[in-house]
């Protein structure tokens, strides 16, 4: 059947042919990621005069500023991938699993597209226009419910106001990657432990959790490496008072502190090695999980 | 010594009823076919003995108690199924130990367990292979042993093979066939393949439309089919339309032509229309001084299928297949040629509608 196909004309490509087709995502690659990523090592080694030094790199761990940049970066990534991460599940587990009806479920996958792309500064300033000093909920709040959030120690332009404008992005995020892992889990699966004798609990325990779990954690993952590189949103809304790696980076690069475009680009390597490692993890547990459920 | 026993089982799903007055008692150890086309309920009555689907009407019991309404955790009923639904995240040996552990059994006790099941399915060497290393066949195996491990009552299987290549099909059958009849399990096995059935069964229900058309060993099935669905799902089958001539003594006339019918004629008069069938095998060329049964035809084509020559003839207007052994000696007319076809009064099927 082969030969007779190969003489209908299916000739095998020859090889070169075969590297035409993938000349594109070398060139892009080599383009928008090797080139910028070596001009960013190299810079990140270069003092302000253009001369070869380790400065750059010895301040990411010993300048204060910086090194509490990263903190306050993991802290914001790891609280909003938890929180966001936590409620998208629940929110994807209910149309998915938990039987909503099917229209609230292609309604949620919408909004969750718009959403999880919606930063920047019009996010910042719907916050802002809600949940600000004069805020439409801050005055509803206050004058129907005589309650007054800032009295009580609500500050939107603070770490916990940031979080909160970030989860609004991240949980819809993890909505749109768990609603197909949580369909994923067959019926069948639940059946057959079911007729084995186990109840609801030791199906969750032992089967759908652990087929789950890859899943939930590169879930989560992606979501810390997103709110990581954020910057527009924190921007528009603190200015430059939360500083957050990226929020130094912009500083440094501009001139704002100090004019240090190589630390600039050394905190930029760090960060883009920490979104590598998230990312690399994101992999790792997809394929691990695909190889499950395939 | 009923062990399982569906006692006018009904179920509707809203105003469609999928199975309508179920009645069956299975022996211990006995292996039941649940036969049928697609749609036709095997797999809603099968879920309702496994506890999945609760029934609209009816009773089903298992050794004397009833178990309608039962959880299926509480019924120690192993199933099969066609997607074998392993859990992914677990190995082989913790795939078949699964149903032991919720039960809270030692440790110890698992171990030798999971060891015996592997040993019966032969797949020592795969304990520690997870589900996505495993081909299809093997899978299956696992799934079984997943459903023995815990000492059923009664296995159900649904479809199991249906998702496999013919080859590893008929290995694999066997091999049930094989591991019910050493470990004395009741089996109840749904498949709408005739021959899975014919093969497997001590016993076949054939189902249509939601209900039970007629249950018998697969000798009874294949041979006395009782109703005209009946006789053409299993095995092919010439049905012809003829009025009985003489109710006492089984005459009747089809086209013209006497034919004597050894078949239950009673209850029935002269004059009354009804259908018969018959096999295409036992349909033969006239030998030399029969003259009973004998019916004229013409040959329309001839067919080698290996094994079996099958000749299509027209008698009276109508098409019949016959199949005969092929053999070097073998004499067949020439298509387009007339021929004299007989068959002995017990292959001439009396059917109920
Ligand atoms: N949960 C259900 N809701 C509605 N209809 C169902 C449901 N389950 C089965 N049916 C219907 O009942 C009929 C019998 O189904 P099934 O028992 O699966 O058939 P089989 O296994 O013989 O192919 C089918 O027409 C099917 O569509
Ligand atoms: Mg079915």
């Amino acid at each position: 059947m082969a030969q007779a196909s190969t003489s209908n004309g299916f000739k095998p490509v020859t090889s070169w042919k075969v590297w035409l087709g993938v000349v594109p995502f070398f060139l892009f690659a080599i383009l928008f990621l090797l080139l910028p990523s070596f001009r960013l090592l190299t810079a990140s080694f270069s003092a302000p005069d253009g001369s070869f030094t380790f400065n750059n790199i010895i301040q990411l761990f010993t300048e204060p500023l910086i090194v509490n940049s990263y903190k306050l970066s993991i802290q914001i990534s790891a609280v909003t991938a938890l929180g966001g991460g936590i409620f998208g599940f629940l929110l994807a587990y209910s149309v998915t699993v938990g039987g909503l009806p099917k229209p609230l479920r292609s309604v949620l996958i919408t909004f969750s597209g718009v959403a999880s792309n919606f930063a920047g500064v019009p996010l910042a300033f719907a916050f802002v226009a809600t949940l600000g000093r004069q805020g439409f909920i801050t005055a509803v709040l206050k004058n129907t419910f005589n309650l007054n959030v800032y009295d009580a120690g609500f500050n939107l332009y603070s770490f916990a106001g940031l979080s909160l404008v970030y989860m609004y992005f991240q949980f819809p995020l993890m909505v749109l990657i768990m609603a197909p892992a949580l369909d994923g889990l067959k019926k069948e699966w639940r059946e057959a432990a079911e007729n084995l004798g186990a109840n609801t609990t030791q199906y969750w325990l032992k089967i759908a959790m652990p087929v789950l779990l890859p899943s939930i954690l590169g879930a989560m993952i992606l979501l810390f490496g997103n709110a990581f590189g954020a910057y527009a949103t924190a921007y528009a809304l603190t200015g430059g008072r939360i500083g957050l790696v990226t929020i130094q980076i912009g500083a440094q690069i501009r001139g704002d502190v100090l004019y240090n475009p190589g630390l600039g680009y050394a905190m930029a390597v760090g960060m883009v090695l920490i979104m590598g490692i998230s990312l690399g993890g994101y992999s790792w547990l997809q394929a691990k999980t695909e190889r499950w459920l395939k | 010594m009923t062990h399982l026993a569906l006692s006018g089982i009904s179920k509707h799903f809203g105003d469609f009823t999928a199975v309508r007055d179920f009645n069956l008692d299975v022996k211990k150890g006995e292996f039941v076919s649940f036969l049928g086309p697609s749609g036709c309920g095997k797999t809603t009555t099968l879920r309702m003995i496994a506890g999945f689907e609760i029934p609209s009407s009816g009773m089903i019991s298992l050794e004397g108690a009833d178990i309608t309404d039962k959880a299926p955790n509480q019924r120690n009923v192993g199933m099969v199924f066609q997607s074998y639904a392993l859990f992914p995240n677990m190995t082989v040996a913790q795939n078949i130990g699964f149903g032991l552990q919720v039960r809270k059994e030692k440790e110890s006790a698992i171990k030798d367990r999971v060891k015996e099941m592997l040993s019966i399915i032969h797949m020592e060497d795969k304990a520690n292979s997870f589900p996505y290393q495993l081909s299809g066949g093997q899978m299956q195996r696992v799934a079984l042993a997943r459903a023995l491990a815990i000492r059923p009552e009664v296995l159900l299987l649904d479809e199991p093979l249906s998702a496999l290549d013919a080859k590893i099909r008929v290995s694999l059958r066997a091999e049930i066939r094989s591991i019910q009849q050493k470990l004395g399990i009741t089996a109840i096995y749904v498949t709408h393949d005739q021959e899975e059935a014919l093969s497997l069964s001590d016993r076949i229900v054939v189902m249509n439309v939601g209900e039970m058309e007629q249950v018998g060993t697969p000798f009874e099935i294949y041979n006395f089919p009782t109703t005209r669905f009946v006789a053409n799902f299993v095995g092919s089958l010439n049905t012809a339309e003829a009025e009985i001539v003489d109710p006492n003594k089984g005459t009747l006339i089809m086209d013209g032509a006497r034919l004597e019918s050894s078949g239950e004629l009673k209850g029935r008069n002269k004059g009354d229309k009804i259908m018969i069938a018959i096999r295409p095998e036992r349909l033969s060329f006239l030998s030399e001084g029969k003259k009973e049964n004998v019916l004229d035809g013409k040959v329309e084509n001839i067919t080698f299928l290996g094994s079996v020559v099958r000749v299509d003839v027209t008698i009276g207007g109508r098409k019949f297949s016959m199949d005969t052994f092929n053999r070097p000696s073998l004499e067949l007319p020439k298509i387009g040629e007339t021929c004299k076809v007989t068959c002995s009064d017990k292959a001439v099927l009396i059917l109920k509608e």
